[in-house]
């Protein structure tokens, strides 16, 4: 792919950003900007946009800025991606949050929801799905149609097999999907307790009390400030000593929060919550 | 063949090292930062190819190989000199202004996560002509615009040549689109490398 030939200056990108925070109330300005200048770079080579034209389209076109949203908002996401975390998830977390009557899980940034089937995969398979509940977060709304019909291409799912088998979980996971001709769905009783909304880790609240957060290959979109202030959004969102989990290559750097949080597992990023 | 002094001269100056590799390239790599002293002073930073899931031994054998600090990235790990740093299997790795590491996870390029290009292309925007670039074997076109962009920004680009990679067509794809200012053998990449400043 060729993304050599476009041309986007610093104060361009913040003038965008400036742009959709004031037509469409979505801010990018504290986003991690080498990511984000390569997909608005993107976006214009595919678009075949000058800079101008995209900023005129942005204001004018509202099915346009759902693709431009979809493009950098990146919505890439596997089922049980990175197993070895699913493992650590099932050996070091699931005893402890099982003794709980009900165990409340918020996936956040939920995109087309490959992480929340792969929890609800995993709280069936150890016999807590009827207890728990899984809420998935995203500020794509589309993407959250998406998830909410649990339909993937065979294709995608088969994809998925070798992550599943080294999870440590039992049979295959073609086992929790229906297949017709190219598209998998997931079983409906694995979709029962999920709920797909929209929420935006940047400006919405606490929208309730959970015993386990994940929140993996979010943070890698976000400067170090906004980091923290979703932390901070986390660590109040979470039951005393409930669990948060974030990427594998994701960690807390502040010192604010290293001491509000206990590491339960190093290589994975699973913390604790402790303190009050 | 002797090393032109040009070339010496450019590498020595150079603060950071770009090593891109896929398949074939490995223990290329390995001699190179085996040969590196603890003070190199610049950074070295590795993009290699490799499958996501197997927690390969390629970041222990370049670990316990290496006289510098030799480190995995994480995200926003600040650029440190006189360290080798490894893109992560499954991320893509880009360089922020601030001179720190940001990981994405978007699509793979030449079905590539970490993809060359991509971390060639930050490169260029963020160290301009402060680079030495060297692209080695591999079978696919991963790292040609990325470092023809490096070659654009002033910085000094290397492409193993393809008759001595055991996988000829990633630095063929380079020297194609004029992306390589310098065709060196294996065994002229490792002597230039390591002449120290």
């Amino acid at each position: 792919m060729d993304t050599t030939t476009g041309y986007l200056t610093v104060p361009q990108l913040n003038e965008l950003i400036d742009l959709i925070k004031k037509v469409h109330g979505f801010d990018f300005s504290n986003y991690s900007k080498a990511s984000l200048k390569r997909r608005v770079l993107r976006i214009m080579q595919l678009k075949k946009l000058e800079f101008y034209d995209l900023k005129h389209t942005l204001v004018n076109d509202q099915h346009f800025f759902q693709e431009f949203l979809d493009e950098i908002t990146v919505n890439v996401t596997e089922m049980f991606r990175d197993p070895s975390f699913y493992k650590a998830l099932n050996n070091q977390v699931i005893p402890y949050i099982s003794s709980y009557q009900h165990i409340k899980v918020w996936s956040a940034g939920a995109s087309s929801g490959e992480e929340v089937y792969s929890l609800a995969i995993l709280l069936n398979e150890v016999g807590l799905r009827k207890k728990s509940f899984i809420y998935g977060t995203d500020i794509n709304s589309e993407m959250l149609k998406e998830a909410r019909k649990g339909i993937y291409s065979l294709r995608k799912i088969k994809s998925y097999a070798e992550n599943y088998q080294f999870s440590g979980l039992k049979g295959s996971i073609t086992d929790h999907f229906t297949i017709m001709y190219d598209a998998a769905t997931i079983h409906s009783e694995l979709k029962q307790n999920t709920l797909f909304s929209v929420h935006n880790l940047i400006s919405d609240n606490i929208f309730n009390e959970f015993q386990l957060i994940c929140c993996r290959n979010v943070f890698i979109y976000f400067e170090s400030e906004l980091q923290e202030k979703v932390l901070d959004l986390f660590y109040n969102s979470l039951a005393p000593l409930g669990f948060l989990c974030m990427g594998s290559k994701e960690t807390i750097r502040s010192e604010k929060f290293k001491k509000k949080f206990k590491v339960i597992n190093y290589k994975e990023n699973i913390y604790q919550k402790i303190g009050t | 063949m002797a090393l032109d002094k040009n070339i010496i001269d450019r590498w020595q100056k150079s603060n950071i090292l770009l090593l891109g590799g896929s398949a074939g390239s490995f223990k290329l790599i390995f001699s190179i930062i085996k040969n590196f002293n603890a003070d190199l002073n610049k950074t070295v930073i590795i993009i290699i190819h490799r499958k996501k899931n197997f927690y390969s031994e390629i970041e222990k054998l370049f670990a316990e190989n290496s006289r510098m600090l030799f480190r995995e990235i994480s995200d926003k790990d600040k650029i440190r000199d006189n360290t080798i740093y490894i893109a992560p299997a499954n991320y893509h790795a880009l360089i922020e202004k601030e001179k720190c590491f940001a990981l994405d996870v978007s699509d793979a390029i030449w079905y590539s996560k970490p993809s060359i290009d991509v971390t060639f292309e930050s490169a260029a925007d963020v160290y301009k002509n402060n680079c030495t670039a060297v692209l080695l074997s591999g079978a696919n076109q991963d790292g040609a615009e990325g470092l023809l962009k490096l070659r654009k920004s002033g910085s000094l680009t290397i492409v193993q040549d393809p008759k001595d990679a055991e996988m000829p067509q990633m630095p063929e794809a380079a020297v194609n689109i004029n992306a390589a200012e310098f065709i060196l053998s294996s065994n002229q990449i490792l002597e230039l490398l390591k002449t120290e400043a």
